[in-house]
């Protein structure tokens, strides 16, 4: 999975209904790393909670120095809790779909969105697929980058398999809805 | 019955045009195995032992007379003309092809049907009461409720990839027939002092290889509230429920092993998280569901009619149907019908295409033009008038539907099992079929009296049979095919799981393992107490002495089974 994750730097990715350039770059610790001392590369980046508890003062230097924003990603077992109250720091948050199968990711965008009212992008980043990308953006993802393996502009179409839904999306998406949740 | 309007159509059709495109970008290769296979199944499709089989839902197992005839169009054209009601109130098609499915889809959605979410990790098809709308026993109608369930479960986006499955029952009257305590969700309709509609919320049920009875962690939840709470039991199970080991995946692993009362609390506190949200569903649209679920057009009739009573003096055959398979409707004139599906020598639950189309023409014809499916595996006509029952039983009866056994010993539950399906340890089919033979003889099933036996292939339990009466589970001890049988257990307000009695029998030993326990049941009951009651009242030790007594033909190979 760290691998899905690494290959898609530097790499596109879905949003706002567009293929566009990814400027972020995601920081993963390696093994035989540690939060503490994993090595920061220039520009916005997308850090690991650790990072972010441990070096907190030193990313927002660096935003106020340089203006690279920020962003952190959490991993599947990760819930909201985990930054909720740091939400106002970020400027992207990326949810790690480890297996597209493991659903948690989904009630941690929901949540974000509608419980911790995140208004910034909210990324799938991991094992993201075209067959899981209008559930993904009904939960309150705006922005998807889509398995490096698999052809971008082609998953782009997942985003319109549906026209409308029976419950309220979390974020903003189109389409007639009937039930309040 | 509930009818489709523009949204409902429009999310049917645009599934099946997903369906249609994932199927050739697998079949091209674009899609791995495991990418599609949660697809496939979200949509219903199995890979079994002899191709595809395709499961196809039945909301709540309301059918009509129009869904029905294009079954049975679909049975003809990509099936062998056959159908299985399963005990979940669906249909499954055994000899479908996958290229096949989204023409299948199609024609399902012009009859407002599909097989959406009838398996998978997600939230499965909604059950409820067969006789929803016309029990006599009834609190009010559930059917607008589970329609609304069954509406926000679909396509539900943050619900789709749950750890594990997860079933709902709704259960309205007072003698509960879902078995809602072996469900993820059981509801209870109740009312509340003054009167106001809502719910008993039971979680945590299931069957399986951890067989258990759900914890009721609401008493009375307002029926407006009803969405909300099952959001929050959801998102506490698909945000804590195990992912790591599929057998401890379901909701009542997490239920036991946080306790019901700490789940309770968790599942609260998320709620009142929810709670100050809108209304949900909101008032307008309760209406919009309900008004579908308006009683048919009934005719005034007196309680008893007078030429149907002197038919069932005359016609012994006819009045011992009515015994069985007809009971008492909440309007007066009125009853309700099972048509058997359970006929000897029959797969319990298979229906012919041609019996599709009788009944569906026996619905039209009596009962208007709607029925339903019983988890029992059998049909219901629920709305037929007392003085039309005699000419629905010799139609019945030609077409194989009138077996005189509805609730009793040869009304046997039971999963594809090993003739078809690719999970089993082991065929269930033929143990029904050997059963119903040694019970053959109507006076004496009649005299034995109402009791539930039930059968599944393997420990997923499709057959139920941890709540019936008799249970027999299929077993694999070195390849060879063994049979544990429990007895005790039972549906109902008083569900209960059955206790094993012992070592498991081979195949042609089963007849006279039921026999035996029919025996010991037959010498000890009290007058007019059931098979349940005496094996409630004197325990399992006689049953299993009188089991075991003697060696039967066969040498058991494996005592301790
Ligand atoms: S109980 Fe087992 S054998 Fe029977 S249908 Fe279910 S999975 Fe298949």
């Amino acid at each position: 999975m760290l691998n899905a994750v690494r290959s898609s730097k530097g790499a596109g990715i879905i949003k706002s209904g567009a293929v566009i350039d990814d400027a972020w770059r995601l920081v993963t610790v390696a093994q035989g790393e540690t939060p503490e001392t994993v090595a920061l590369p220039i520009g916005p980046l997308l850090v690991p909670v650790p990072v972010w508890r441990s070096r907190r003062a030193e990313l927002i230097r660096r935003e106020y120095e340089h203006g690279w924003p920020l962003g952190v990603w959490l991993s599947a077992e990760e819930g909201p809790e985990a930054i909720a109250a740091d939400l106002d720091d970020f400027s992207v948050i990326a949810v790690e779909f480890s297996k597209f199968t493991d659903g948690r990711g989904y009630s941690t965008a929901r949540l974000l969105r509608t419980r911790y009212g995140y208004g910034g992008e909210l990324r799938a980043i991991g094992d993201v697929l075209r067959d899981q990308l209008f559930y993904l953006a009904r939960v309150g993802f705006d922005a998807f980058a889509v398995r490096a393996d698999r052809n971008i502009d082609a998953a782009m179409a997942g985003l319109a398999d549906f026209s409308a839904a029976y419950q309220r999306a979390a974020g903003p998406a189109a389409g007639p809805t009937r039930l309040a949740a | 019955m509930y009818r489709y309007d523009e949204i409902d159509h429009r999310l049917v059709a645009e599934r099946v045009a997903q369906f249609r495109g994932q199927t050739r970008r697998y079949l091209a290769g674009e899609l791995s195995e495991d990418e599609f296979r949660p697809l496939r199944l979200q949509n219903g499709l199995y890979i079994q032992r002899h191709g595809p089989m395709l499961r196809i839902a039945v909301p709540y197992g309301t059918l009509s007379s129009r869904q029905l005839k294009k079954l049975a169009h679909i049975a003809r054209t990509y099936d062998r003309g056959r159908g299985h009601f399963t005990t979940r109130q669906n249909l499954q098609f055994n000899w479908v092809k996958l290229a096949e499915v989204p023409a299948i889809l199609a024609e399902l959605a012009e009859v407002e049907m599909h097989a959406i979410q009838t398996s998978g990790n997600c939230i499965r098809n909604l059950t409820a009461d067969h006789f929803a709308g016309v029990a006599d026993d009834e609190i009010a109608d559930p059917r607008p409720w589970v329609e609304i369930l069954r509406q926000w479960a679909s396509f539900h986006p943050e619900f789709a990839y749950l750890p594990r499955k997860f079933k709902i029952a709704v259960n309205a009257a007072a003698n509960d027939r879902t078995v809602a305590a072996v469900h993820d969700i059981g509801l209870h309709l109740t009312r509340s002092a003054s009167g106001e509609i809502g719910f008993a919320v039971q979680v945590g049920g299931g069957l399986g290889r951890t067989p258990i009875l759900g914890s009721v962690i609401r008493e009375f939840l307002p029926a407006r509230d009803l969405l909300g709470y099952c959001e929050a039991i959801l998102r506490i199970y698909n945000r804590h429920g195990r992912r790591d080991n599929i057998y401890k995946a379901r909701i009542k692993i997490l239920v036991k092993s946080l306790g019901s009362a700490e789940f309770a609390r968790q599942v609260e506190e998320e709620w009142t998280q929810i709670q100050d949200g809108p209304e949900n569903p909101h008032a307008a649209e309760f209406a919009r569901v309900a008004a579908h679920f308006t009683a048919p057009p009934y005719q005034l009739l007196a309680a008893r009619d007078a030429q149907f009573e002197a038919r069932k003096r005359d016609d012994r055959g006819f009045a011992r149907w009515v015994g069985r398979n007809v009971r008492s409707h909440r309007v007066p004139g009125y009853a309700i019908v099972t048509l058997s599906l359970k006929a000897p020598g029959s797969a319990p639950g298979d229906i012919s295409a041609a019996q599709m189309e009788t009944v569906a023409r026996l619905a039209d014809e009596f009962s208007f033009g709607e029925l339903r499916v019983a988890h029992e595996q059998n049909l219901i006509l629920a709305d037929v008038r007392q003085r039309d029952l005699f000419a629905l039983w010799q139609e019945v009866r030609t077409a194989g539907l009138a077996t005189p056994t509805t609730g009793l010993l040869a009304d046997i539950v039971c999963c594809p099992g090993g003739d078809y399906c690719a999970l089993a340890n082991a065929k269930s089919i033929p143990i029904a079929q050997a059963i119903q033979k040694r019970f053959e003889d109507l006076d004496y099933l009649h005299d034995i009296g109402p009791m539930s036996l039930n059968i599944s292939g393997c420990i997923n339990a499709c057959g139920h049979h941890h709540v019936g009466n008799i249970g027999v589970l299929g077993v694999d001890k070195h390849g060879e095919e063994w049979y544990q049988v429990s007895i005790g257990g039972s549906q109902g307000r008083d569900a209960a799981l059955g206790e094993v009695i012992g070592p498991a029998f081979a195949a042609d030993e089963m007849p006279v393992v039921i026999e035996r326990l029919v025996g010991a049941y037959l010498d000890r009951r009290h007058a007019d107490e059931l098979f349940i009651d005496t094996v409630r009242r004197i325990g399992v030790a006689p049953f299993k002495a009188r089991v075991y007594a003697t060696p039967q033909q066969h040498e058991r190979k494996f005592a301790n089974a």
